[in-house]
């Protein structure tokens, strides 16, 4: 039996062009855009991790305190999203808010560069092979 | 919404909070077709029970769910599991098992770009499924391994007729896995690590 064949794709050839925007069938969109154009939100990941600053002041407000409540150890924003039931967009505008009042630090994630890392790499290597 | 004074918080247990100390985190993308497995496999290797991040959109019949004709714009709900494995006190590693469908992938900020590197988890019976994600993933740079994961009644491929098959440079590895074993799945990780370990040494990580 043969299988299907694929074509490969280069990282130099222009990304495959978007379906045009017809109709009801244009890409899909967030339903959830809160506050402003989006623009200053905090450039969160999905990994960044949250850490509580404070407690929650009076003014905290009930999506505040529940995130401060679930980070007092350090959380991502994925979790934070899973636990509270809230979509990830969500979540990041809150924390943008959060963020600029000081109520929350964020931890950036180690991302993947053009150098790689190499003691990163093997780090990662040495927890897998514990489980 | 009064959380005030309740035990009721949805959080973590406490034995699923991670500790102080971590400072940063990582993450795995195991991406795949609906029912590949992407789920199973994240289970098989989390510390905590899977978790699932939403977003929700606004679109009529996006695809994988066509209303038949029906013309009415509808809310539709993209989810996506992930589990997490602690790697050191500083460090903790996330799995997300991600939709397919790339135009759902820009929901989530910088999934694949930030990400170490990806696992497209493959059904040899939908082949043909992973044909885009892998294109998709070259396109963008994003380093990958393949991981079969042997449904007992798939047609089993010579491993060089499958690169032949899904067009695979000739370093990129593919591996047999069994996404509901735990170190079946920590295999098929430590391959992918592997893999952008000899790229780092090569330079040829971008």
């Amino acid at each position: 039996m043969t299988p299907p064949q694929r074509q490969r794709r280069y990282p130099s050839q222009p990304p495959a062009p978007e379906p045009a925007a017809v109709g009801e069938r244009r890409n899909p969109e967030r339903m959830f855009v809160v506050g402003g154009d989006g623009g200053d939100r905090a450039n969160l990941d999905l990994v960044t991790l949250i850490v509580a600053r404070a407690d929650p002041p009076p003014s905290a407000t009930p999506e505040q305190t529940a995130l401060l409540r679930l980070c007092t150890a350090p959380l991502s924003v994925a979790e934070l999203s899973a636990y509270l039931s809230l979509p990830f967009s969500v979540v990041t505008v809150v924390l943008t808010q959060m963020l600029a009042d000081e109520l929350v630090e964020a931890h950036k994630p180690l991302v993947r560069q053009s150098v790689a890392d190499r003691s990163l790499l093997e780090a990662v290597m040495h927890g897998l092979q514990k489980l | 919404m009064d959380f005030k004074n309740s035990d009721t918080i949805p959080g973590p247990r406490t034995e699923d909070r991670l500790p102080q100390t971590v400072q940063a985190a990582v993450k795995i993308v195991i991406v795949g077709g609906f029912g590949v497995g992407k789920t199973t496999m994240v289970g098989s290797v989390s510390e905590i029970k899977p978790l699932t991040t939403e977003e929700t959109m606004t679109q009529a019949g996006i695809g994988i769910d066509d209303n038949f004709g029906s013309d009415t714009k509808t809310a539709t709900t993209v989810a996506m599991d992930f589990g997490r494995i602690s790697i050191t006190e500083k460090l903790v590693l996330y799995l997300f098992g991600t939709p397919g469908q790339e135009r759902f992938w820009f929901l989530w900020n910088g999934l694949f770009e930030g990400a170490l590197g990806a696992v497209v988890l493959i059904d040899t019976r939908r082949l043909e499924v992973s044909f885009d994600v892998i294109g998709r993933l070259e396109e963008r740079g994003v380093p990958f391994v393949v991981a079969v994961n042997s449904f007992p009644d798939a047609p089993r491929y010579p491993v060089e007729e499958l690169r032949q098959a899904l067009d695979l440079a000739p370093e990129i590895p593919i591996v047999e896995c069994d996404a509901r074993r735990r170190a079946s799945s920590r295999d098929t990780l430590m391959t992918l690590m592997r893999f952008l370990h000899s790229l780092a040494m090569t330079g040829a990580l971008t």
